[in-house]
């Protein structure tokens, strides 16, 4: 079972590693280069807490392998207040989350952030129902989900205010 | 969550991969979204020696109208079907009903072939292929053979995909315009498979069925074509009556598995209630 060399853009920086094929690419994202904000919640490719952002897709990183990422662009939570459109010390996804109470225990966060920061840009103006259902691939056992949305609607009209200044 | 140590091979074309499939032999399985197949990894339930990724294979990729038949790559992953504007028009059942599968994450790396070619009767893909006359495209050593999904599932994981074969490409015919579609699925929650759903194709004139398809998942060991159903509603016009007959013929075919979506008889009579909405549902889209 010989290792692969893979060449992979994780947060804009380039790593290359050798990985086992069957290496789950969370795991190497958590263990290989120690970015432990994506979270493992279950075997069954259910929970979303491993969300990570691959060549611009949600993709839950408990079920893709590290080997497929070669030539990938990764984003992770850690990479994403360096993305703040206005300058500003936190992404406007991050920064809803915080106004808007969207976290407790803080572990379905880093999936659910990197979820809404990619879900934004499919749907800039949801409604409700659309963001509930956009969001539908992320459990959180904390917050009933409520505020969650709140988050993600206050991330919206951030990020609209942000585009029509910068326009 | 660990799964067994296997070697993997990213091959460029379909050609290549076939090579390797007949090299590597019953060892071998194909990696498409990867989103059963790892799973079932993860769990030990599969333990392949070596697993060949498709995801490179641009080829398997895209939607294309060719006459009047829209051609879908296996590899076309099912956030692909949702947002394509041709199968919005030309096949808008595969277009909805995609957006009742699974959740946004595994839609963007789930591939329709995938869903097919697992054989798992809970997967939506199988019915709706078998209500839209879809004609699977097959390709092995010896070139491409088609095979319709009426006959592709022939157990719980079992399908006539032979170990040489990759499934390439689903060819199905557009609907004409005024027909009626629907696929009604009952779930426990967003991102479960159905207790029960059904799929259905209808056109209607001069007031009555002309046309109806009806299968059902996940009440057998494989998608189910309900037969006695259509033609409880074909030359008929649609009325609670006929309704109500095509929906007893369905639930005559429906043989569920009893598990934690419900046992035998809720599971049969759900497959009735779902082939009543869905025709209900179609019959008022038909124009």
């Amino acid at each position: 079972m010989a290792k692969k060399l893979i060449s992979v853009k994780v947060n804009g920086r380039v790593h290359e590693k050798a990985v086992e094929p069957r290496t789950l690419l969370v795991h190497f994202l958590r263990e290989e280069l120690n970015l432990t904000g994506a979270h493992i919640g279950c075997e069954t490719s259910h929970c979303g807490a491993c969300t990570v952002d691959v060549d611009g897709q949600s993709v839950k990183g408990c079920t893709h392998l590290a080997v497929q990422c070669d030539g990938s662009e990764v984003l992770t939570v850690e990479g994403l207040a360096s993305l703040a459109k206005d300058g500003g010390a936190l992404h406007a996804v991050q920064e809803g989350f915080y106004k808007e109470h969207g976290l407790q225990c803080g572990f379905c966060t880093p999936g659910m952030l990197i979820r809404a920061y990619r879900f934004l840009q499919e749907n800039p103006n949801p409604s409700e129902a659309e963001i509930r259902a956009g969001m539908a691939g992320n459990l959180c056992r904390c917050t009933g989900y409520q505020n969650i949305v709140k988050a993600v609607q206050y991330a919206a009209a951030k990020l609209q205010q942000t585009e029509k200044v910068n326009a | 969550m660990i799964p067994p140590a296997f070697d993997y091979h990213a091959p460029r074309s379909v050609g290549e991969a076939l090579s390797l499939l007949g090299t590597l032999g019953s060892d071998a399985k194909l990696l498409a979204g990867g989103h059963s197949l790892l799973p079932m990894m993860k769990l030990r339930f599969a333990q392949p020696a070596h697993l060949i990724d498709l995801n490179r294979i641009p080829a398997l990729r895209g939607i294309r109208e060719e006459g009047g038949d829209i051609v879908i790559g296996a590899m076309t992953v099912e956030n692909e079907l949702i947002a394509s504007p041709l199968l919005r028009a030309r096949l808008p059942l595969l277009a909805e009903a995609a957006k009742l599968i699974a959740d946004p994450q595994v839609r963007n790396r789930g591939t329709i072939g995938g869903d097919l070619a697992h054989g798992d009767p809970a997967n939506d893909h199988p019915a709706l292929a078998i209500a839209l006359d879809a004609t699977l495209v097959l390709e092995g050593p010896r070139g491409q053979r088609g095979v319709k999904a009426d006959s592709f599932f022939v157990g719980t994981y079992a399908t006539a995909l032979a170990d040489d074969e990759i499934l390439v490409a689903i060819r199905v015919p557009a609907l004409p315009a005024g027909t009626g579609w629907a696929y009604e699925k009952l779930k426990r929650k967003t991102g479960d498979w159905a207790t029960a759903a059904a799929a259905v194709v209808l056109r209607q004139g001069a007031g009555k069925v002309t046309h109806a398809r009806i299968a059902l998942t996940n009440v057998g060991a494989t998608a189910l074509r309900a037969a006695d159903a259509e033609k409880a509603l074909l030359g008929q016009p649609l009325s609670d009556a006929t309704i109500a007959a095509a929906a007893k013929a369905a639930r005559a075919v429906a043989d569920p598995a009893a598990d934690l979506r419900g046992d035998v008889a809720y599971k049969t009579a759900m497959a009735g209630q779902m082939v009543q909405r869905a025709i209900r549902a179609a019959a008022a889209r038909c124009a």
